[in-house]
């Protein structure tokens, strides 16, 4: 986690809001450093988390991980890390003949309707287990990221009916919190995407939006970092919210800054 | 802490793209050791592999592409377990030139290759490949091997320093070229010999289709799936995936496909905006990348996407690729008669898309 953006939002690890759900976007760059630092927040945070990693390696997020000082083994072997890893999955699925449903069926079959395997993959990974005497704090739930569901054939209304069957679950029922990322495609003119997209706008209570520079590469500024708050969860809080900051992505750190003020600029 | 892994844990990880000017890197020196996994339990060994090298900032494994620039522009080289996507140019000149270096680099380099093409049959790809300049410490060597090739070695007792006859002989193949990227003379054919010595894999499309169809996978266009099944079953049983423990040398295998998502390929999302089976190009990189991560194994493929009606589709199929390479070609456009380029035939891309690492 980043102390930095941890800062920004105003939360730390001890004092984290439960019952949210955060969205992800980013649009023209690569957002994933938001989803190491929820990643590493939550398992700090001693919450026990379900990762739907379907982008990556498991030793990818491992090896960022402990940069960012957790390890995932050590949080799998635990039992506070389960983690479902969509491209070792889904070559078994693929080639192997499976009996009972797998989170991943949708990639055997032509038009997926829906994704309630892989929502009921979600429920028993988090579902509170008797036997332990609560040792997490929380359930949380982190997609990386929806986007690809809709590359593999799943319609987007199939994605917004497991997020909302997740939202049920994870943050009522569980009170505990989602985060999901979504990948923002401005003009390629993907309907599917625009639809989920705003449909998960509407639904969330904090929104990351990370965005490469309107002129292009830059070496000492990454990209740029919007920060939007929605429904307030207190009544009596102000309304909608939004700050923006510029970043740049060191080895093991994210500096944020305001705009134009780059140290490389000042 | 993890430098570089074995196939076993899967090459995981990936290169960071940001400036040649290095920042604070602490982690940027890694450490070789007999430990390096960390992850696995058998305790892999970090084995050195021809034609590889960890890149500096990650200790990833980096296998170069053929072109020495294109390899400094991507950071290093190509990392092992991702996939290189080319954006052909408009009239196909250079994007098979490109394929063409990947291949012959991994002849010089000994890696195992794998050539996907529905168009051209990929022995005959393979006969035009670009010829090596080797320097003369290289000719040497090969020179020598082709005559020596079957005679015994003297069997010569070391008298000073008789601790080095207990380590293993050097293999020297027929060329035994430990450098990392190579330059290529377009002008000649790759030599018969390194040809013949090498080990490829082909599939030519219309060789494979049968008329028989198992109806199970719908959702994948035919040609994808045989491709499919065959990269699937080369990385099952040469070992490429660590199923094979008693393996005593590893190797990397380099896919390389051509003209990926063409109408040849059976996949109509060249032919029309709406097409049927949108999904079909974007499954099978999906299903390419899980197969690549989990094998020592680097992928190039060429995909004509000026020809690619629909944008979202581009726009996925570039999200699920590691790392993109547009080429712009000059020919035909204003930019031939522009002075500022006249030296240059092609305009490569800035790297749409390079993995990020924090």
């Amino acid at each position: 986690m980043f102390p930095e953006l941890n800062n920004l939002l105003n939360t730390t690890p001890d004092r984290a809001e439960q019952g949210k759900l955060t969205l992800l976007c980013d649009a023209k760059t690569d957002g994933s450093f938001l989803v190491h630092h929820f990643l590493s927040f939550y398992l700090r945070a001693n919450c026990k988390v379900c990762f739907v990693a379907l982008i990556q390696s498991f030793s990818h997020y491992n090896i960022v991980g402990q940069k960012l000082g957790v390890s995932l083994t050590t949080a799998r072997e635990r039992g506070q890390l389960v983690l479902l890893e969509g491209l070792k999955s889904s070559v078994d699925v693929f080639f192997r003949a499976q009996e009972e449903p797998h989170p991943l069926q949708f990639l055997r079959e032509a038009n997926a309707e829906t994704l309630q395997p892989l929502y009921e993959f979600v429920q028993e990974a988090l579902k509170p287990v008797d036997s332990e005497e609560a040792v997490w704090r929380y359930p949380v739930l982190l997609v990386d990221d929806l986007s690809v569901l809709l590359s593999l054939g799943v319609g987007a209304v199939a994605v917004l009916d497991f997020v909302h069957y997740c939202r049920a679950t994870v943050c009522w029922k569980l009170k505990g919190s989602m985060v999901a990322l979504v990948h923002d495609t401005g003009d390629a003119e993907d309907e599917e995407n625009d639809i989920l997209l705003n449909g998960l706008s509407h639904q969330s209570h904090l929104i990351l939006r990370a965005e490469g520079l309107v002129t292009g590469f830059c070496r000492d500024v990454h990209g740029q970092l919007t920060i939007l708050w929605r429904r307030p969860l207190q009544p009596t809080a102000q309304r909608e919210q939004s700050l923006t900051y510029q970043y740049k992505i060191q080895d093991k750190n994210v500096s944020f800054f305001a705009r134009g003020m780059s140290p490389a600029v000042l | 802490m993890a430098a570089v892994e074995t196939c076993g844990t899967g090459a995981g990880g990936t290169g960071f793209m940001a400036a040649a000017t290095s920042k604070n890197n602490v982690t940027g020196f890694q450490r070789k050791g007999p430990r390096a996994g960390g992850t696995d339990s058998s305790g892999s060994r970090l084995v050195s592999i021809a034609g590889t090298r960890p890149s500096v900032r990650n200790g990833q494994l980096l296998v170069s592409t053929g072109l020495p620039a294109l390899d400094q522009l991507l950071g290093g080289g190509l990392a092992v377990g991702t996939v290189l996507l080319i954006e052909e140019d408009k009239y196909n000149i250079y994007s098979p030139l490109l394929f063409k270096y990947f291949l012959a680099e991994g002849i010089i380099s000994r890696h195992t290759l794998l050539v996907a093409s529905a168009k051209e049959d990929p022995a005959d790809i393979l006969q035009e490949l670009p010829a090596p300049f080797l320097d003369d410490n290289c000719k040497k060597e090969f020179d020598e091997d082709t005559c020596n090739h079957k005679t015994p070695e003297p069997n010569i007792e070391m008298k000073i320093a008789w601790r080095y006859q207990l380590l293993p002989k050097m293999e020297a193949g027929p060329v035994s070229s430990s450098r990392f990227g190579h330059y290529y003379d377009v002008s000649k054919r790759i030599p018969q010999e390194l040809l013949e010595a090498s080990k490829w894999h082909g599939f030519f499309l219309p060789e494979k289709l049968s008329l028989s169809l198992k109806v199970e996978h719908c959702s994948l266009t035919h040609g994808y799936l045989k491709l499919l099944n065959f990269i699937q079953s080369i990385i099952y049983e040469e070992g490429f995936d660590g199923s094979n423990p008693q393996k005593k040398q590893k190797n990397i295998l380099r896919i390389g496909i051509q003209n990926l998502g063409s109408p040849l390929w059976g996949d109509d999302i060249c032919c029309t905006e709406n097409c049927n089976n949108s999904h079909s190009l974007t499954k099978f990189l999906y299903v390419l990348r899980g197969l690549l991560r989990t094998s020592l194994s680097a992928c190039v493929i060429t995909v004509p996407s000026h020809l690619i009606q629909n944008k979202a589709v581009i726009a996925r199929v570039t999200n699920l690729s590691d790392t993109v390479v547009g080429l712009e070609s000059f020919i035909g456009s204003e930019k031939e008669t522009n002075p500022l380029y006249k030296d240059y035939h092609v305009l490569p891309w800035k790297p749409l898309k390079t993995e990020q690492l924090i």
